[in-house]
């Protein structure tokens, strides 16, 4: 996966790239025994100080999503993609059945994120993590 | 990254008089190994002067500077003859440096890795690619202490990113302390962890960033600055009904007074701290 740091967006560096990785894990283009890029490719591509790259590591470490081996690299231990279970695969065919008729409904994307969000802070709570 | 392993710069009461003007005065700073460290100031702050202190090409006036081990140093100029080509800078760059330190298979490597073919001419380069020969020309003597001034001004987004990115990725593999002078803070804010600000010829801050940062608060509350202690203030402005204010946090009464509930209070950005003590009315006295 590449990294991409957005300068101006007030998030923190090193939140923003966990936050990559934990997309990335979900949407599984990073799966179990993927090597993240090594902190001096990272650090090469965005120009960011190498601590930025260790921290972010270090907190999908603690999270128990990678795991580093001396010498070798940092390793995907733990994905976040969905389970492809039959109660998965039923609650996607009725999302998507909603959000045709919100298009229908002339919904758009921005209104259809913003129902998600809010709907989803009152069921979880308002943490996005 | 950091080794902890002592002092890579220590800076003591450092003076340099140019006739009756002082371009540095009573600068004390220490610098700790494997830093990558911004020098800021506004253009004449005296960051050239220390960076060629530093780097053993100007005698200071007054106090000291110490510098622990080999010391490379990039001037703004960058220091290439535009009718060589690559490969002939490389080589006479090996004649010129002592053969126990100049690393040329490393040097001729970084140049390689940055796409630049060995036989172009230095004068037919992009910016973007004579600064990358000159800082492998600087890596090249594998140095300690790497003295950037100005590294990346005169160049494109893409080229800035990529020096930088070189520069960085390189001295941290290697454990090489940086300090890269720069007066666009944004070039900085993300690639630098510890900060030396110079104004006027003096250093007024000096530290790890996240410790400095984390020193400050960013108050905003209504015009006027009602409940903001004048004492904890580096530099307040108002705009419009708001006014914001850049303080010292150790100043702020402890629990919060009642007179700075109403204030919303931020950890400040590195450019939010840097602009405060750029223009603050205090113009002596380390901070």
């Amino acid at each position: 996966m590449e990294f991409r740091v957005e300068r101006r967006s007030g998030v923190p560096t090193y939140l923003q790239l966990v936050t990559q990785a934990k997309q990335a894990l979900r949407l599984g283009t990073l799966r179990v025994g993927d090597q993240l890029p090594t902190a001096k490719t990272v650090v090469e591509r965005t120009a960011i100080n190498p601590n930025t790259v260790l921290k972010a590591y270090r907190e999908l470490e603690r999270d128990g999503l990678v795991e580093a081996r001396a010498g070798l690299g940092t390793f995907v231990v733990r994905t976040l993609a969905l389970p492809d279970s039959a109660a998965t695969q039923e609650l996607r065919a009725e999302l998507e059945s909603w959000m045709r008729r919100a298009a229908s409904a002339g919904l758009g994307r921005e209104d259809v994120d913003a129902l998600l969000g809010d709907i989803a802070d009152k069921t979880f709570g308002g943490d996005r993590t | 990254m950091t080794d902890g392993t002592g002092v890579a710069v220590r800076a003591d009461r450092l003076g340099k008089r140019y006739g009756a003007r002082w371009a540095l005065r009573d600068c004390s700073f220490e610098l700790p190994a494997g830093r990558t460290a911004a020098l800021v100031g506004p253009n004449g702050a005296g960051k050239t002067t220390l960076l060629m202190i530093a780097a053993g090409l100007l005698r200071p006036t007054a106090g000291t500077a110490e510098v622990t081990g080999s010391v490379g140093f990039l001037a703004q100029s960058k220091a290439l003859y535009r009718t060589f080509r690559v490969a002939e800078m490389l080589r006479l760059t090996g004649r010129l440096e002592a053969a126990e330190r100049w690393d040329g298979a490393y040097a001729s490597r970084l140049v390689d890795e940055a796409g630049i073919d060995t036989e172009r001419r230095v004068g037919r380069l992009t910016p973007g690619e004579r600064a990358r020969v000159a800082v492998a020309l600087a890596l090249g003597r594998r140095p300690d202490l790497l003295l950037l001034d100005e590294p990346l001004a005169e160049l494109d987004p893409l080229a800035r990113r990529q020096v930088m990115g070189m520069v960085l990725a390189e001295a941290s593999g290697a454990g090489t302390t940086v300090l890269m002078s720069s007066h666009v803070i944004a070039d900085v804010e993300e690639a630098c962890d510890h900060l030396v600000l110079l104004r006027g010829g003096r250093v007024r801050v000096a530290g790890p960033v996240d410790a400095l940062l984390d020193q400050h608060r960013l108050l905003t509350g209504p015009a006027g600055g009602a409940g903001i202690p004048a004492e904890a203030v580096v530099l307040a402005s108002t705009a419009g009904r708001q006014t914001t204010a850049l303080v010292r946090a150790a100043a702020l009464p402890s629990p919060p007074a009642k007179s700075t509930s109403g204030l919303a209070s931020a950890r400040p950005g590195l450019e939010d701290l840097v602009m405060a003590y750029l223009q603050d009315a205090n113009d002596g006295g380390a901070a």
